[in-house]
C-alpha cells in the first residue's frame, strides 16, 4: 500500500514556483495539493530533478512561506468530475464549482490535459452552420467541427460578435440533436463576463452553457488550466453524450501571456517576444481538440477569441494561431470608426474548411464562385482607394468609380447589419448579388457566364 | 539476461536524462519506463544519458528504467507502406486507432508494417545466383499502381545458397540465404533502415528532368527537377497547404509522400478521404495508391515532428532505390525546426538565432541533400524531390528558417499574402519566386514541349515584371495616363494574370492542366500581344483592343478549351488573326 507523504518544507518561492527537495515517487506532471494558512492551493509538477520537484502553483503564491506548508503529491493529473450536470453551471479556472449548485456528482473523471486526436479517427468538417451574419456566412463560412477564431483588438466588439453567433448559429438543427456552449473565460474583465452571462440569459441557452471563469483578477497560473478544463468538459460533451457543443475561448492573449510569466520564471530559452518555444505545440494543443469523431455523432467548434497587442496580426499569438486553427475572422479599428458592426475586414479574413462546405448540397450553386468574386472584386477596391486618394475621385476611370461604389455598398448593405439582423444564406447571397451587379459583367471574371445570367442584376 | 538499465534522474517535458548509461549508444532506440515509452539517446555526459521521448512523459517518475533496444531509431522497410499513414516514427495510426481508441495514448509501444500479412512473391533469382547489395531478387504487387521490388539489402552480397519459390508468405519468412563467404544472410521481405543515415547510392546524377505538376506557374514559370528540391514559403492563409496538395495530387512522380509536420489534423484527414477517391490521370486509379502519408500533427508529441522527416525520407530513399521516381512533400518544415527549437530549449543548449539551435542550418542542409537523381545500387536511374512547405513566423521571409532553407533548394515558390487575400490562387509571386533549374531542364522543355517555350516564358515574364514598374506609376498618376503601348502591357498583364497564372482547384479541367496546353495557352497570349501591339503602334486606340470579345475569351479559355483539345487552339489563333486584320483593314481603308 501506499504511504502518502507529506513534505513540510518548501526550498524555494518564485513567482507562481515552488521548489521541493527530499521528493521520492514523485511523477512529472502530476497534482500536487499544498496546505497553506489561507487554505489548500493546486500545483502540477513541471520539472524533476533527482529529489528535487519544480511545482507550479495554481492559485497566488503571495502569503505563502517555506516552512509553514504541507504539500501532498496526489500520483494523478490534474482530472475534473464530469456529469451532464454540467450544462448551466458555473466554475472557476481549474474546474471547481462557484455557483451554488454544489459538486459534481457520480460522474467521470477526466484527464484535462486531454489526448491527441488520432488523425485516422477523425471525420473530416463538411456541414455549414449559419450565423445569421452575411460576412461570415458569405465569405467565411463556418463549419461543425472548425476552429475560427476572432482577431481582434481591444475595445472592439468582438464579445458582440460571438454572442450574436451563440444567438443565432443554428448548431442543432437536424435529427433534434442537443447542443451546448462551453464557455472559457481567461483573465477578462467582470463586465466583460458579466456580458456573456446576460447574452447567454437573452438568448435563452443558460441552461445549456457551462463556464470556466477565470477573471482578470484570478491567479495567472489558473488561466493556464482554464481552456483545458473548458475543452474536457466539450470533449466528454460531445464524445460520450453525442452533443454539438460550441466552445468559446476568451482570451487566448492573457492565456499567452500567463504561459509567458511561468516560462521565464523557470528561467527557459524565450522565443519571439519572450514568448517560450513551445508556444505553438500549446496552443495547438488547444486549439486541436477541436472536431469530429468517428463513433460518434458530436462535434465540438470553436470560436477562440483574441486581442491582438497593438492590432498587430504579425505578432507571434495571432501569428502560431493562424497556422493552427482553420482561418480566422480578423476585426479592423478602421472599419469599426466608420460605424459599421460587425467590422470584419475580409480580406485577411478565411476559413480553410468552406470549400468543402459550401455550394450545391451545402449551401447554393452559386455560393464559391460568388464569394471569390467578392473578394477579388473588394481587393481591388482597396487598389483604387488608395489610387483616388492620390490622385482625386473625380480622376478616376468610370470603371474605377465603379469599383469605388461597389466598396461602398459592399460595406454599407452587405457587411454591415444589426446586432439581432438574422440574415439566411439565401439573403446573404442575394444581398452579394446585389451589390455585384453594380460592376459590369464583364468585371466578374470569377463567375462563369451561365451563373451570372442566372442571377445579375438589370 | 542481465540488461544494463539506465535509471531516471530528470524530467523535463519530451527531454529525460538518465544515469547509469555510459554502456548507451548515442541515437540508440531506448524505451523509457515502465509504460515502455519510445525514446531516443542524443547525448551521453559521462554516466548521464540524455533521452528525447517520442511520447507523452505524464506520469513517468524518478527511478523508472530505461532500457535499450540495441539499435538506432529504424524504420522497417517492405510491402504495406503504400496507401498507409504512419506516425512521426512509422506507427501506423490504424493500428493506434485499434489499439487505443480516437484519442491517442502513450506507451502503444513499437509498431510498423504489418509482419503477418501475407503476400504474393514472384522470386526471380536462383539457388547459386550471385547476389550484389541492392539488386532486384522478387517482386510482390502492393497496390495495382506499384511494383514493390524486393532488394538485397546494402551491404550484403554473395552467393545465393537458398531462395523460395514463387508463393504466398508473410514478411517475417526467409526468402532468401545470401552467402558472402563469412557468414549466411537470411533475407526477408524487409529491412530494417537508421532513418538518420541516408541509404547509399551508386552515383549521383546530374538534373535533367522536370517534375511535371500540371500547375501553370510552376511548370511554365518556376520548375522543379525530378530529384531537385523546392520551398514554398507563406505566412498563414496564403495556400501552402493547398499548394502542397496540388502537388501530391498531381505531380507524374511515381509515388508521393506526404509528411503533415505539426499542422492540422483535420488536413491530414482531408487527405486521407479525399485521395481514395482522387483519380490520377497517368493511371486511371485512385491517387492512394501511390500515395504515403506520415502524421505528426501539431498536437502530437513534438520530438516525433522531429523524427518525422527522417523517417519520410529514408521510406522514400527505399522506394528510389527500387527505381521510381518518388516525391516528397513536407509541410511545413518550420515546424520540424521549432520542433528542434523546443528541443534545444529543454536542453539548455545556447541558442542562436531567435532561438533556434546554431546546428539549424546544417540539419536543413543534410535534409535537402538527401534529395538527387541518382543510379541506385541496382543499376536504375530514379530520384527523389523534396518539396518543402515554410512557415515564416509573421509571415516575414528573412526569419532563419527560411533563409536558412533558401541557400539549400533549387527552387523557391514564394506566396505573397496580398494575391491570397484577392483569392488569387495559387499565390505564388512571380516576382520574389525563382528557379535555379531553368538551365538544366532547358534542353528536356526544348525536346519534350517546343523550341520556343522557354523563350515565350522569359517574354512573358518580362511583361509581368514591366507591369509592376508601371503599376508603380499607375498608383501615383492613375492608368489613363501612360501611353498606349504601356497601357497595353497592363492590359496582357492581367491576361497572364487572371487567365494564366491563377489555376482553378476545383474545376475538372483546370486543376491538372497537361503542358502542351499549358503551351498552347501562353502563344495564344503571345500571339494577342503581339497582333494588338502591331495595332497600336498603327494607331489604333487601345480600346478598340481591349474591347474585343476576344479579350474575354482568352481570359476564360482555361476553362472554354478542354485538356484534350484538338482543333480548339488552332481555331482560336486563327480567329485572333483575322480580328486583327480586319481591325488593321478597317482603319486603314
Amino acid at each position: 500500500m501506499n504511504i502518502i507523504k507529506e513534505y513540510m518544507q518548501l526550498d524555494k518561492i518564485e513567482g507562481p514556483l515552488i521548489v521541493l527537495s527530499g521528493v521520492d515517487n514523485a511523477s512529472y506532471d502530476e497534482i500536487v495539493e499544498i496546505k497553506t494558512n489561507s487554505g489548500i492551493k493546486h500545483g502540477k509538477v513541471v520539472q524533476l530533478h533527482n529529489d528535487k520537484a519544480i511545482v507550479q502553483v495554481f492559485e497566488t503564491t503571495s502569503g505563502m512561506s517555506v516552512r509553514d506548508v504541507s504539500v501532498r503529491f496526489t500520483g494523478s493529473p490534474l482530472e475534473i468530475n464530469l456529469s451532464k450536470d454540467i450544462l448551466g453551471r458555473v466554475f472557476n479556472g481549474i474546474g471547481e464549482p462557484i455557483d451554488d449548485g454544489g459538486e459534481i456528482f457520480g460522474g467521470v473523471k477526466m484527464d484535462v490535459n486531454g489526448r491527441p486526436m488520432n488523425p485516422v479517427a477523425r471525420r473530416y468538417p463538411r456541414n455549414f452552420i449559419q450565423t445569421g451574419i452575411s460576412a461570415i456566412d458569405g465569405l467565411t463560412t463556418l463549419i461543425r467541427g472548425q476552429k475560427l477564431p476572432i482577431f481582434s483588438g481591444n475595445g472592439l466588439p468582438h464579445n458582440q460578435i460571438a454572442a450574436q453567433i451563440v444567438r443565432q448559429a443554428k448548431i442543432s438543427e437536424e435529427e433534434g440533436q442537443d447542443f451546448a456552449v462551453v464557455f472559457a473565460a481567461m483573465g477578462v474583465k467582470h463586465d466583460d463576463a458579466h456580458y456573456f452571462l446576460k447574452a447567454f440569459e437573452e438568448s435563452g441557452v443558460l441552461e445549456r452553457v457551462v463556464m470556466f471563469l477565470n477573471l482578470a483578477d484570478d491567479p495567472v497560473v489558473e488561466r493556464i488550466i482554464t481552456p483545458r478544463c473548458a475543452l474536457t468538459a466539450a470533449e466528454y460533451l460531445a464524445f460520450n453524450h453525442n452533443m454539438h457543443i460550441l466552445v468559446i475561448m476568451t482570451d487566448i492573449t492573457s492565456y499567452c501571456e500567463a504561459l509567458r510569466e511561468i516560462s521565464s520564471s523557470r528561467e527557459e530559452v524565450p522565443g519571439r517576444k519572450g514568448y517560450p518555444g513551445y508556444l505553438y505545440s500549446d496552443l495547438a494543443s488547444l486549439y486541436e481538440r477541436a472536431g469530429m469523431m468517428e463513433d460518434s455523432s458530436g462535434s465540438i467548434t470553436q470560436i477562440p477569441i483574441l486581442t491582438m497587442p497593438n492590432d498587430d496580426i504579425t505578432h507571434p499569438i495571432p501569428d502560431l494561431t493562424g497556422y493552427i486553427t482553420e482561418g480566422q475572422i480578423v476585426l479592423s479599428r478602421e472599419i469599426f470608426q466608420r460605424n459599421i458592426y460587425p467590422p470584419i475586414n475580409i480580406l485577411p479574413s478565411l476559413s480553410r474548411l468552406m470549400k468543402d462546405g459550401i455550394g450545391e448540397g451545402y449551401t447554393r450553386d452559386d455560393h464559391p464562385a460568388v464569394s471569390s468574386q467578392v473578394f477579388s472584386s473588394y481587393s481591388r477596391v482597396q487598389e483604387v482607394i488608395a489610387l483616388s486618394q492620390v490622385i482625386g475621385e473625380d480622376e478616376l476611370s468610370d470603371i474605377d468609380k465603379k469599383y469605388l461604389e461597389f466598396g461602398r455598398a459592399f460595406e454599407e448593405k452587405f457587411l454591415k447589419q444589426d446586432f439581432d439582423e438574422n440574415r439566411s444564406i439565401d439573403e446573404t447571397l442575394e444581398l452579394a448579388w446585389d451589390i455585384l451587379s453594380i460592376l459590369p459583367k464583364s468585371e466578374l471574371d470569377r463567375i462563369d457566364s451561365k451563373t451570372i445570367d442566372a442571377h445579375y442584376r438589370g | 539476461m542481465d540488461k544494463i538499465q539506465g535509471i531516471i534522474t530528470y524530467i523535463n517535458g519530451p527531454v529525460i536524462k538518465a544515469k547509469n548509461m555510459e554502456m548507451f549508444k548515442m541515437r540508440e532506440m531506448v524505451t523509457v519506463g515502465e509504460k515502455r515509452l519510445i525514446g531516443e539517446i542524443i547525448s551521453i555526459d559521462g554516466d548521464i544519458g540524455t533521452v528525447q521521448v517520442y511520447e507523452e512523459t505524464t506520469g513517468l517518475k524518478i527511478g523508472e528504467k530505461i532500457n535499450s533496444t540495441g539499435k538506432p531509431l529504424s524504420v522497417k522497410l517492405g510491402p504495406g507502406i503504400i496507401g498507409n499513414i504512419f506516425d512521426g516514427i512509422q506507427r501506423p495510426l490504424n493500428f493506434i486507432y485499434e489499439k487505443s481508441g480516437g484519442f491517442i495514448s502513450e506507451g502503444i509501444g513499437l509498431a510498423s508494417i504489418d509482419l503477418t500479412k501475407k503476400w504474393d512473391v514472384v522470386v526471380l533469382v536462383k539457388e547459386g545466383d550471385i547476389a550484389k547489395e541492392g539488386s532486384l531478387f522478387a517482386t510482390v504487387q502492393e497496390t495495382p499502381l506499384i511494383t514493390h521490388k524486393l532488394m538485397i539489402p546494402p551491404g550484403i552480397s554473395g552467393k545465393i545458397i537458398y531462395a523460395a519459390k514463387n508463393g504466398t508468405y508473410d514478411l517475417e519468412e526467409v526468402l532468401l540465404k545470401v552467402d558472402d563467404g563469412k557468414t549466411v544472410h537470411d533475407i526477408k521481405m524487409y529491412q530494417e533502415w537508421p532513418v538518420r543515415t541516408p541509404r547509399p547510392v551508386k552515383k549521383r546524377m546530374p538534373i535533367e528532368k522536370p517534375l511535371i505538376t500540371g500547375q501553370r506557374v510552376i511548370d511554365t514559370f518556376f520548375p522543379v527537377a525530378k530529384g531537385g528540391t523546392a520551398a514554398i514559403p507563406g505566412g498563414f492563409g496564403t495556400g501552402k497547404t493547398m499548394t502542397q496538395h496540388q502537388l501530391a495530387k498531381w505531380s507524374d512522380a511515381d509515388i508521393i509522400e506526404y509528411i503533415g509536420c505539426g499542422e492540422r489534423g483535420n488536413e491530414m484527414t482531408e487527405v486521407l478521404e479525399d485521395f481514395p477517391k482522387l483519380i490520377d490521370p497517368n493511371s486511371n486509379l485512385p491517387l492512394m495508391n501511390r500515395t504515403i502519408l506520415i502524421a505528426n500533427t501539431s498536437n502530437m508529441p513534438v520530438a516525433a515532428r522531429e523524427a518525422s522527416i527522417y523517417t519520410g525520407i529514408t521510406i522514400a530513399e527505399y522506394f528510389r532505390d527500387m527505381g521510381y521516381n518518388v516525391a516528397i512533400m513536407a509541410d511545413s518544415t518550420s515546424r520540424w525546426a521549432e520542433a528542434l527549437r523546443e528541443i534545444s530549449g529543454r536542453l539548455e543548449e545556447m541558442p542562436a538565432e531567435e532561438g533556434y539551435p546554431a546546428y539549424l542550418p546544417s540539419r536543413l542542409a543534410e535534409f535537402y541533400e538527401r534529395a538527387g537523381y541518382v543510379t541506385t545500387l541496382g543499376n536504375d536511374e530514379a530520384s527523389v524531390t523534396i518539396i518543402g512547405a515554410v512557415s515564416p513566423a509573421g509571415g516575414d521571409f528573412s526569419e532563419p528558417v527560411t533563409q536558412n532553407t533558401k541557400r539549400f533548394v533549387g527552387a523557391f515558390l514564394g506566396l505573397d499574402k496580398k494575391l491570397a487575400y484577392a483569392r488569387h490562387y495559387p499565390a505564388i509571386n512571380w516576382l520574389s519566386s525563382y528557379s535555379g533549374y531553368l538551365a538544366s531542364l532547358n534542353s528536356w522543355y526544348k525536346d519534350n514541349v517546343s523550341e520556343d517555350f522557354m523563350n515565350l516564358r522569359g517574354q512573358m515574364l518580362k511583361v509581368l515584371q514591366e507591369e509592376s514598374k508601371l503599376l508603380e506609376i499607375v498608383k501615383l498618376v492613375g492608368e489613363d495616363v501612360l501611353p498606349d503601348e504601356q497601357r497595353l502591357i497592363l492590359e496582357i498583364a492581367k491576361l497572364i494574370k487572371i487567365g494564366y497564372l491563377q489555376q482553378n482547384a476545383y474545376h475538372k479541367d483546370d486543376t491538372y492542366v497537361p503542358l502542351n496546353k499549358q503551351y498552347r495557352m501562353l502563344r495564344v497570349i503571345k500571339l494577342f500581344y503581339d497582333h494588338a501591339n502591331e495595332t497600336i503602334k498603327k494607331g489604333i486606340p487601345i480600346s478598340k483592343v481591349k474591347s474585343s470579345q476576344l479579350y474575354n475569351d482568352i481570359l476564360k479559355m482555361k476553362y472554354s478549351i478542354p485538356n484534350n483539345y484538338k482543333n480548339e487552339f488552332d481555331d482560336f489563333e486563327n480567329q485572333i488573326s483575322a480580328y486583327f486584320d480586319s481591325l488593321i483593314e478597317a482603319y486603314e481603308g
